[in-house]
């Protein structure tokens, strides 16, 4: 993967966006950790699909998967640090041969475990065991869900990506995800389907929860709004559309002082499929380690300390735009 | 090339207000308030704007709102049927005034 830091400062600067540190100064602010009562894994950036709007270049072809010997340090790291929630991402983390060893394993070290999913991977007909699982252990599901149009969805997500997710929810909704007071918990997450930001979420979910109900007899519970990080493939089609500048732009006019409180990268610590720190996902993508420093999971005592230094470099607008994305 | 419209002149947009501030802080109170969420939702009053502004074949109203209509959750297939809307009425205002040419033939037609 590439090391953009220093080409894209020197792009920033030269497109009139200073960087997100000077930003953050120029406000008076800081960007220091909480307590950081989240763990996010990354099981690896093999994925089924090849989104456009992926930060990691996530597909097929990649091989980079965790192996159990990292799934063990993970598991020794959330006994000795009792995070509040342990979210699973990828790639497509069902594609991780290992992944229901990790859910076995981790569902009774925290009250709540999030598996973020593409739901193509997940119903592709060979992974039966994992619904059950889910459902057994009550595993809050993330799902991508970008429109409630066809052809918008597959020009973001790949052909026949629309109805495969429909057909996905009807099933875990006939499992119980996404009904009030089942327990099983159902989220949406949105991304736009290129270089624009996301509309206001409340009004979002308002009309997503309609249509899916009135067309496709679909309930869920939550939906976030997420902005698209530019990094990786989506950086990209910014760079080879020329969109980028604009795009960047948006993003910068758009910094929102009030939302770096409650960024996610304060109380969220990320680890990678090889067992490295960073303090979000994004910076993985971009390897830029935790506080700037190369540490492993392994020679970690507990969380990262509250007031620690969090890395930052240009994406980090992205969080910050209007009322932040986290 | 020279050109009457150039993109980044959108966003010179306030400086029409370096010659009269108070009368283009009124419009942009109004403009603001028009395009904030009442009994339409952003979302609907963004596509209407796209449609007017093929209308009033706008090239700046046509470029800001095509990105606040997919910014307000909208698609292109919304957007579209939107532009057939404006196409519909315009047509429809042309066509429905054939009601006075048949009127003024009949009137002197034996």
């Amino acid at each position: 993967m590439l090391n953009e830091h220093a080409s894209n400062i020197s792009s920033i600067e030269h497109s009139g966006i200073e960087p997100f540190s000077r930003t953050l100064s120029r406000h008076g602010l800081q960007l220091n950790r909480n307590n950081t009562h989240t763990l996010q894994v990354n099981l690896g950036i093999r994925c089924n699909q090849t989104c456009g709007h992926c930060h990691l270049n996530a597909g097929p072809g990649r091989k980079e998967n965790m192996d159990p010997g990292i799934i063990r340090e993970i598991i020794s790291y959330a006994q000795r640090s009792k995070f509040e929630t342990i979210d699973i991402t990828g790639g497509a983390p069902e594609l991780n041969p290992n992944i229901g060893m990790m859910i076995e394993e981790v569902f009774s070290l925290c009250p709540r475990i999030m598996l973020r999913s593409n739901l193509s991977a997940l119903n592709d007909g060979r992974r039966e065991y994992l619904f059950e699982l889910l459902k057994a252990h009550r595993i809050v599901i993330v799902a991508s869900f970008p429109s409630l149009n066809e052809a918008q969805t597959d020009s973001q997500r790949g052909d026949r990506i629309f109805q495969t997710t429909i057909d996905a929810l009807k099933k875990l909704n006939a499992m119980g995800y996404g009904h009030e007071g089942s327990g099983l918990e159902l989220s949406l997450v949105s991304n736009p389907t290129g270089a624009f930001l996301p509309p206001n979420q409340a009004q979002t979910e308002k009309r997503f929860r309609q249509v899916l109900k009135r067309k496709w007899g679909i309930v869920f519970n939550n939906l976030f709004n997420f902005a698209n990080v530019p990094l990786g493939r989506f950086r990209q089609w910014l760079v080879e559309t020329n969109n980028l500048d604009n795009y960047m732009g948006k993003l910068y006019s758009s910094f929102n002082p009030c939302s770096v409180d409650g960024l996610m990268c304060r109380s969220l610590v990320s680890v990678s499929w090889d067992g490295y720190l960073y303090d979000c996902d994004f910076n993985l993508a971009r390897e830029l380690f935790m506080g700037g420093h190369k540490i492993h999971v392994s020679e970690m005592s507990g969380p990262p300390p509250p007031h620690s230094h969090i890395a930052t470099a240009d994406h980090c607008y992205t969080c910050t735009a209007g009322s932040g994305f986290t | 090339m020279e050109t009457y419209y150039k993109p980044e002149d959108l966003s010179k947009f306030e400086d029409i207000g370096k010659d009269s501030p108070k009368l283009t802080q009124k419009f942009f109170e109004y403009y603001g308030a028009v395009f904030a969420e009442g009994e339409l939702t952003e979302r609907e009053k963004s596509l209407i704007a796209l449609a007017v502004a093929h209308t009033v074949q706008c090239p700046y109203c046509i470029d800001a709102y095509t990105q606040d209509c997919l910014e307000k959750g909208s698609n292109m297939a919304e957007m579209t049927e939107a532009v057939h809307v404006a196409t519909a009425i315009r047509g429809g205002a042309s066509l429905v005034h054939g009601v006075q040419m048949r009127n003024i033939a009949e009137k002197i037609t034996m």
